[in-house]
């Protein structure tokens, strides 16, 4: 019985490592960056090849449609980064408003959207005129939304 | 004058729980008949209180009572009547105060249908169901008091409830169920934690307990999936699930439930693991405590995240405070269940409940770590990330389709040692099921291994549950010839209706876990860009965009879509549309959904401008299934706690009489 008990124990163990192993291991592979602009940019070379939800404003006058591209660029009032979609836009997409991009940088610092939304606020109210949408209002959950 | 009384009630909610609940310990302590008269007195009591300050709620809702600030925050003059009912619980006050209701209806439940049996425990029990209710009051007393008079001046008209809330009628139905799977796991946690005081865990409670746990599990399986469907159906991204923090923590507690009502199985029928069924059913309450705290503190932000509110640390305490209990009483006590039986064989029933029982722990952890990872980074270095859904389908998937090959083997083995004879006979028929089941998968063109995995085994375990369940019936007519087909069914549902139902329940989730399986796996999507009068093709489908219209009404205003749909010779009209509430800054879109047995057609408009439209159009197989499969499971839920004598339509034969005439 107690010999019975040691061996259970230590196949728990055993399989338990391994699974945090697999698990730990996995969850660094998979993870997605919340991000502004200036914080991207900072991020430098451990920003390319990630997956990342860009979060700022369309800057205004930034808005070039080319057949079914898109490209426009996204600010947080330091940094600019110029982003490029495939993508249908959302109907309120449109210069000045908030939005979060999620895809990922190359090395230029061209950023490529593979899903994007709007984002007023979390609280949904319409935004005063020139107000900066805050990080924590920003990153909802995307797929939800 | 109504935030007094709704005061008053909640206060004495306080009053008779925090009393109740000492009187409960001390019962407990000292076996003292009187102290837990006591203590179930006054459980009643707090249970009356909840429904009462539930009640006054509703009825400031119904009068448009603005002094009261939560009817002031959700209510509205031209919400329908069943809306603002509805807005009792669709914001974070008012979801407490219906929390306490909840947990009023099954304090009350469980105290009256247990009486005075179980001396032992039960006192324990009470008091720490109460323990729990004076929490919940002391949240509705002071930092989330929904009961607080409005600021001067009354407002003459409110803005409703969160538009969200008024979309759908399965966002009616959704947090209610929830809610009652949630505060469910209070009951058999205050049952396991009173085995733990009481340092005993006897038959005659494990009954209760699992009945309890059943209760809350049916519940949450049927409120998780309702959220799951209304994603589907109103969100309008193709989805039903996305690993989203909330829906993991809803996930979780349903994990360790559902690994908790299979171990439960074994302390019955072979005394053993009575340690590990506690710890079990204390996990699941404390992840619902979990999941409350990330859905009321804010501090994910999710469509699920009410507004940020400062009952998060509240919350925490409790929580810490909770595992810091279970954790020591598990510690001091857990010694004193076990040493009655064990587990010696291992090719039996018993040996699978085990292999369940850890994939499902396993699960519940890489889903845990996945969940509050985001959390702790953001808590020690300050960065904001999210845990993408390829790690969780990577996990979830292969521990999946083995619980899936599991809920075939376990019903195929016998309790105790299985001979190999046996082994084959019982095996072998339903290995070769599957194992023809992705040969029909192979020849319909299938050819990427975890969808054909997931057949075979899906094939492999229906394979056993409908002959497990035919068994019990040909046994009896093999032993009672003259009955008929008709008495013996009786019979075989008289002496098995909990497995039956189980089995049910099996069922459904086979069925549930296949349709995921190939929704996820064969889904095809394209975006699409319509001009007036221009078509598109997808699949065997032809979409043209005839016309934009805009519709008004009271509390909303919409942009549809009429899309022309033709397959074939048939022809039908779409009409996906875009919501736009006035509170609400973003339009939400309201798909079309054209549902068959063999696949779901989900049209989902993203942008009409004058231009044209932007549609996202998905195929995906089998989604129906997954809300079947559901339903399929409630129901075997349902069956199993029915008492036996109303199956038996009044004849009073109790299930343990016909459990014992059957042996």
């Amino acid at each position: 019985m107690k010999r019975n008990k040691l061996w259970a124990i230590g196949a728990l163990f055993v399989s338990g490592s391994a699974l945090a192993y697999i698990a730990v291991g996995d969850l660094g592979e998979n993870l997605v960056y919340y991000w502004s602009p200036t914080e991207m940019v900072a991020a430098k070379q451990k920003a390319v090849g990630a997956t990342i939800r860009l979060g700022g404003l369309v800057e205004p006058g930034s808005l070039v449609p080319t057949g079914h591209t898109l490209n426009f660029r996204v600010t947080d009032g330091t940094t600019t980064v110029p982003v490029t979609t495939q993508e249908v836009p959302p109907q309120m997409f449109r210069e000045g408003i908030g939005v979060v991009v999620e895809g990922t940088v190359d090395g230029a610092g061209q950023f490529t959207s593979k899903r994007m939304m709007v984002k007023h606020d979390n609280e949904y109210r319409a935004p005063t005129d020139g107000s900066t949408p805050s990080n924590a209002a920003m990153f909802g959950t995307m797929d939800e939304g | 004058m109504i935030a007094y009384i709704g005061q008053g009630f909640v206060l004495a909610g306080l009053l008779c729980a925090a009393a109740g609940s000492v009187a409960g310990f001390g019962a407990g302590a000292m076996r003292s008949a009187t102290g837990w008269a006591w203590a179930r007195g006054l459980a009643l009591g707090f249970s009356a209180c909840m429904v009462l300050a539930n009640l006054t709620m509703v009825y400031a809702l119904l009068i448009h009572d603005f002094s009261v600030r939560y009817v002031a925050q959700v209510g509205s003059l031209v919400s329908p009547a069943y809306i603002t009912i509805v807005s009792l619980w669709s914001s974070l006050e008012g979801s407490i105060l219906f929390w306490g209701f909840i947990l009023g209806i099954y304090v009350a439940a469980a105290t009256l249908l247990n009486g005075d049996k179980n001396p032992s425990t039960m006192p324990w029990a009470t008091g720490v169901w109460l323990a729990v209710g004076t929490f919940f009051c002391f949240l509705l007393a002071g930092p989330a008091n929904a009961f607080l008079p409005a600021p001067s001046p009354v407002p003459l008209d409110g803005p409703g409830p969160n538009p969200l809330l008024q979309n759908h009628v399965l966002m009616i139905i959704h947090p209610p169920m929830l809610y009652l799977g949630y505060v469910g796991m209070t009951i058999p946690f205050g049952i396991a934690a009173g085995a733990l005081f009481a340092g005993r865990l006897e038959a005659s409670q494990i009954a209760p307990l699992r009945r309890w746990l059943l209760v809350a599990w049916g519940f949450l399986t049927v409120g998780i999936t309702l959220g799951g469907w209304w994603a589907y159906e109103v969100l309008g991204w193709g989805g039903y699930w996305a690993w989203d923090p909330v829906e993991n923590a809803s996930l979780l507690p349903w994990l360790t439930a559902t690994a908790a009502l299979h171990a439960a199985m074994l302390p019955q029928r072979r005394a053993a693991l009575k340690g590990w069924t506690v710890t079990l059913v204390l996990a699941s309450f404390l992840l619902t405590l979990l999941g409350t705290f990330m859905t009321r503190s804010g501090v994910f932000n999710s469509v699920h995240s009410f507004s940020q509110s400062d009952i998060g640390p509240t919350i925490l305490a409790f929580l810490s405070i909770c595992l810091v209990f279970s954790v020591a009483l598990l510690a001091l006590r857990i010694d004193k269940l076990e040493g009655e039986g064990a587990v010696t064989t291992v090719v039996s029933r018993e040996t699978a409940f085990l292999l369940n029982n850890l994939l499902f722990v396993a699960l519940t952890f890489t889903v845990l770590i996945g969940t509050t990872f985001p959390l702790i980074a953001e808590a020690i270095r300050d960065v904001k990330l999210s845990v993408g859904e390829p790690y969780f389908n990577r996990m979830a998937v292969p521990i999946g389709v083995s619980i899936l090959f599991l809920m075939g083997v376990g019903p195929a083995l016998p309790w105790g040692q299985a001979s190999t004879e046996r082994l084959r006979t019982q095996l072998v028929p339903p290995l070769v099921v599957g194992a023809l089941v992705v040969g029909v998968g192979l020849g319909a063109g299938l050819r990427d291994f975890w969808p054909l995995a997931t057949l075979g085994c899906g094939g492999f375990s229906v394979w056993v549950t409908v002959r497990e369940m035919v068994a019990p019936v040909r046994a009896q007519v093999a032993a009672n010839r003259a009955g008929g087909l008709g008495s013996a069914f009786g019979a075989a549902v008289a002496s098995n209706h909990r497995r039956i139902g189980g089995y049910v329940v099996h069922l459904g989730i086979i069925t549930m876990i296949i349709s995921i399986a190939m929704s996820s796996a064969y889904s095809v999507d394209a975006e699409l860009r319509l001009a007036k009068g221009e078509c598109a093709a997808f699949e065997e489908y032809q979409l043209c965009y005839e016309q934009a219209r805009t519709e008004q009404e009271a509390h909303r205003s919409l942009q549809i879509a009429d899309i022309r749909l033709t397959r074939g010779d048939s022809s039908s009209i779409v009409s996906p549309a875009l919501v736009t509430y006035p509170s609400m800054g973003t339009p939400i879109g309201a798909p079309d959904v054209r549902t068959t047995p063999g696949y779901d057609l989900y049209v989902s408009l993203m942008s009409v401008t004058p231009e044209g439209v932007g549609l996202h159009v998905y195929q995906k197989p089998l989604i129906v299934w997954i809300w079947i499969g559901a339903g399929l499971a409630a129901l075997g839920t349902l069956f199993s706690l029915t008492p036996l004598r109303w199956l038996q339509g009044g004849r009073a034969v109790s299930a343990e009489a016909a459990v014992a005439a059957s042996k």
